[in-house]
C-alpha cells in the first residue's frame, strides 16, 4: 500500500502544487500547502482508500489548508483573492475539475532569467516531485547548496516578476526550447552518470509524457520524447558487469521493444505534426536514434541525418558522430578525414574514434599514440576501462 | 510591479562623445533617437534624466572617517550605469520586452532590470 500511495504521490505532485501556485501566486506557500494535503492523505486513503479523483482530492485539501492557514494570518488576507472562494466539501472533492496548470509551472520554472543549474533543480522538484536530498545527490552538489539554491529561485520568481504564464506565441519558440532543454539535460544526467541512472530517467521520461500531452501540437516535444525513450530502451543493455558495453555489442534481446515501439510512435507524431518543415534538432536525434535500433544499421541514411543535424546545430560533437557514420558506410579512411578537421583537442571522444578508425586502417601506432591522448582526458571509469581493453586488444 | 532599468551603453557611440557619435549614419542616429522616443512614450514608463557620461563621475568612499574622492565611476567606465528608466508592468516579460527595444540593447550595450520594493 505504501508504495502504491509513493506511486500515486508522485504522479499528483506537480498537477497539484502547479494548481496551489496558481491559486496562491506564492511557490513557497504552495509547497506547504501541498505537503500538508499529501500527508493528510497518506493518512485518510491508507485507511478509506483512495479517492475516485486524486488530483481533486489533493487540489481541494491543499487549496482549503491554504484558505485556513491564510485566515489565521488576517494581515494576509487582504491582499489575496482566497476569501472569496467557498471552501469545498469532501464530498463535492470528486465533481470538482481543476485547470491543469503544469504548463504554467514548466514554463515558470525554465524562464530565461534564471540560470540552467536553477532552472533544472526547480523543475524537478516542483514538477517531479524530488526531495532536496535526492537532487543534490543526482546532480552531486552538497545537500545545504542545493536547498539554498531553491530557495533563492522561489525568491527570485516572487521578487523579479517571473509570470506564471504559458508565454505569449511570438517568444513560445525560445521559452519552449529552453524546457526541452532542461528535460533533456535531467534525462542525460541520469544517463551518464550510472549511479543516479534509472530515477532521473524515469523523471526526464515523466517529464516528456507530461509536456507531449500538456502540448499535443507541438512536433519536439514529441521528438524530444522520442530520443529519450529510443536511447533508455537500451540503457539494459549498456552495461554489463558494471563495464560500458558499445551499441554494436550490446545484447540486442535486452532492449525494451515496448520503449522502442513507443519512441517510435512519438517520432511518427513529430514527424506528421512537422509536415514538410525542417526537422528540429531532437526530432532528428530521435530519427537517428530509430535508425540505430533497426537489424541491420542504414548507415548512409546516419550519415545523412547527421549532416543535416550539424548544419543545423553547427556543432563539431556532431560533425565527430558524422564521421563515425560516414566511416562505416564509406570506409575508415572517410571517416578519419572528417574526425581530423575537428577543433575538438580536449575531447576524448575525438581522440577515441580517431584511435579506432586508424586501428582499422591497420596504423597500429599512430593508434596506440590516439588511445594514449582519449585516456588522458576521459572523464568516466567505466569509459576509461572500455579504452584500456581496447588498448590491450591492438 | 514597479521595475528600474538600468542602461550600459558598452561601447554603443552617444552623443555624449562626439567623434563615435559622428562614426554613425544619419539614419542610425536618428533610428536611435526614434529608438529612445518610442521608450519613453510607453505607456507605464517613467523616463530618467539624462545623465553626463561615466567619465565625468565622482566616487566617494568614507574609511575611518576619512572621505576618499576617486575619479570616475565606481564600475569599471564601460560598464558604467549609462542611463535609466522607471517602468510599471505587469511582470518579468514585459520588462524584458521593454528592454529588448532599448537601442543600447542592441549595440553592444545591456540593460539591467531591477525590481523595486512596493510598500
Amino acid at each position: 500500500m505504501e508504495g502504491e500511495l509513493d506511486g500515486v504521490f508522485r504522479e499528483h505532485w506537480g498537477r497539484v502544487l502547479a494548481a496551489l501556485i496558481g491559486f496562491l501566486g506564492d511557490f513557497d506557500r504552495a509547497e506547504e500547502a501541498t505537503q500538508e494535503a499529501f500527508a493528510i492523505a497518506a493518512e485518510r486513503w491508507a485507511r478509506d482508500g483512495t479517492p475516485g479523483n486524486p488530483a481533486a482530492w489533493l487540489i481541494t485539501t491543499a487549496r482549503n489548508r491554504a484558505i485556513n492557514g491564510i485566515r489565521r494570518e488576517r494581515t494576509l488576507a487582504a491582499k489575496t483573492r482566497l476569501l472569496e472562494v467557498v471552501e469545498a466539501s469532501e464530498d463535492e472533492m470528486d465533481e470538482m475539475t481543476f485547470q491543469d496548470e503544469r504548463l504554467e509551472l514548466v514554463f515558470t520554472c525554465c524562464h530565461p532569467a534564471l540560470a540552467t543549474d536553477v532552472q533544472v533543480a526547480l523543475t524537478l522538484r516542483t514538477l517531479g516531485g524530488l526531495s532536496t536530498t535526492e537532487i543534490a545527490r543526482a546532480f552531486l552538489v552538497p545537500e545545504p547548496t542545493m536547498a539554498q539554491r531553491l530557495v533563492r529561485a522561489k525568491r527570485k520568481i516572487k521578487d523579479a516578476g517571473i509570470p506564471f504564464r504559458v508565454p505569449a506565441d511570438h517568444l513560445l519558440p525560445d521559452r519552449l526550447a529552453a524546457v526541452l532543454a532542461v528535460v533533456y539535460l535531467i534525462f542525460n544526467q541520469g544517463y551518464s552518470v550510472p549511479s543516479t541512472s534509472g530515477a532521473l530517467t524515469a523523471d526526464a521520461l515523466a517529464l516528456g509524457r507530461a509536456l507531449a500531452e500538456l502540448m499535443p501540437d507541438e512536433p519536439e516535444v514529441h521528438g524530444l520524447l522520442a530520443l529519450m525513450l529510443l536511447h533508455d530502451s537500451r540503457s539494459e543493455a549498456r552495461y554489463r558487469d558494471g563495464e560500458l558495453v558499445l551499441l554494436a555489442d550490446q545484447d540486442r534481446s535486452l532492449w525494451s521493444t515496448a520503449q522502442i515501439a513507443e519512441g517510435r510512435a512519438a517520432l511518427d507524431r513529430a514527424l506528421a505534426l512537422n509536415g514538410r518543415g525542417a526537422g528540429g534538432v531532437y526530432m532528428l536525434q530521435a530519427a537517428i536514434a530509430s535508425l540505430h535500433a533497426e537489424p541491420t544499421r542504414d548507415w548512409d541514411e546516419i550519415a545523412a541525418l547527421y549532416g543535416e543535424l550539424s548544419s543545423r546545430t553547427g556543432s563539431p560533437v556532431v560533425e565527430l558522430n558524422r564521421a563515425i557514420a560516414v566511416a562505416e558506410a564509406g570506409g575508415p579512411e572517410a571517416g578519419l578525414a572528417i574526425a581530423d578537421r575537428l577543433p575538438l583537442e580536449d575531447f576524448h571522444y575525438l581522440h577515441a574514434t580517431r584511435a579506432e578508425l586508424l586501428r582499422r586502417l591497420g596504423r597500429t601506432v599512430e593508434a596506440r599514440a590516439a588511445y594514449r591522448n582519449a585516456l588522458a582526458l576521459v572523464p568516466d571509469d567505466a569509459e576509461r576501462r572500455l579504452l584500456e581493453r581496447r588498448v590491450s586488444e591492438l | 510591479m514597479k521595475f528600474m532599468l538600468l542602461i550600459n551603453h558598452g561601447t554603443t557611440p552617444t552623443p555624449n562623445d562626439p567623434e563615435a557619435w559622428a562614426g554613425l549614419s544619419q539614419e542610425e542616429q536618428q533610428a536611435i533617437y526614434a529608438g529612445y522616443m518610442a521608450i519613453n512614450q510607453t505607456p507605464g514608463v517613467t523616463p530618467g534624466l539624462w545623465m553626463r557620461p561615466p567619465d565625468t563621475a565622482t566616487t566617494v568612499r568614507v574609511q575611518d572617517g576619512r572621505t576618499l574622492t576617486t575619479d570616475g565611476p565606481f564600475a569599471e567606465m564601460k560598464e558604467a550605469l549609462g542611463g535609466y528608466l522607471f517602468y510599471e508592468a505587469d511582470d518579468l516579460d514585459a520588462a524584458i520586452e521593454l528592454a529588448s527595444r532599448i537601442p543600447a540593447a542592441r549595440m553592444n550595450g545591456a540593460v539591467e532590470i531591477r525590481p523595486l520594493v512596493e510598500r
